[in-house]
């Protein structure tokens, strides 16, 4: 297995309600043992993911917020977000947590890989991936 | 064409399965190479045996094991999934001290790897889902 694919997780709903986002992020950590070129999308709810603050205790949900910002040690190189959906939602950057990535090999440092971007970039982001897991 | 599958669905409650299982038994009879179909989330729910559907419906369960046995499918249920749902085969039951399974033959639980090797693997990777 030594072919590099591009990897795209879709996110499309919000973080506690359903199980997707949870499970989602599960496939994200194991698979960064596969050593693929992996990006997250958040677009709809999904962006609700991204939100800093969850308090989920009260509705005895275990806060995966935490887990997300951990993803660049996973091998994430990329989480965008679709502009769109987060002004649909009163939403800003700034409203999001932020998340470091580092190359242990180069050095090469992100302060922040969480991207929000436009329209046009996520159909071409979701057009140019070899695999788009959907949740 | 080698194609991976993956189901997110439960069987009854929503289509994806039965759609999941058309494209499936499409592609097979089409000559294309099903490599794995991968269940998840609730999509762990179609496989198990324990499934009683009215005697007028389909049975999404045995048509999956049906198909199995002809094509000699690969259906993976995912492990962490099946285990919040109570997806239970010997090995989990032992493990985790369970006083019965219910997977239906043909079917195997296996982990989240089983789905990325498949989608590395395969030329298209097709999810069926919400």
């Amino acid at each position: 297995m030594s072919e590099v694919k591009k990897f795209m997780y879709l996110n499309r709903r919000a973080p506690y309600g359903t199980i997707y986002a949870w499970e989602s992020l599960e496939v994200v950590l194991i698979g960064a043992a596969f050593d693929q070129q992996v990006s997250l999308m958040f677009v709809d709810d999904g962006v609700y993911q991204l939100v800093k603050g969850s308090k989920p205790a009260d509705i005895e949900m275990k806060n995966f917020t935490p887990t997300y910002r951990t993803l660049g040690d996973y091998g994430v190189r990329h989480m965008f977000v679709d502009k769109a959906s987060l002004e649909a939602r009163g939403l800003t950057q700034d409203d999001l947590i932020e998340v470091e990535w580092e190359d242990w090999e180069t050095e090469e440092e992100v302060d922040n890989i969480v991207e929000v971007i436009d329209a046009d970039k996520v159909v071409e982001l979701l057009d140019e991936s070899d695999v788009v897991f959907s949740f | 064409m080698k194609l991976a599958v993956q189901v997110n669905e439960g069987p009854y409650q929503h289509q994806a399965s039965d759609s999941a299982y058309m494209f499936t038994k499409a592609a097979l009879e089409k000559g294309h190479e099903v490599f794995r179909v991968f269940f998840y989330h609730d999509g762990v729910n179609n496989g198990t045996r324990m499934t009683t559907p009215p005697q007028d419906d389909r049975h999404v369960v045995n048509r999956w094991v049906e198909l199995a046995e002809k094509y000699d499918l690969d259906l993976v249920i995912c492990v962490a999934a099946a285990q919040r749902r109570g997806i239970v085969d010997e090995g989990e039951a032992e493990r985790n001290g369970k006083d019965g399974t219910n997977i239906a033959d043909k079917f195997r639980i296996s982990g989240l790897g089983q789905l990325i090797e498949a989608a590395i693997q395969c030329d298209r990777t097709v999810v069926f889902g919400d």
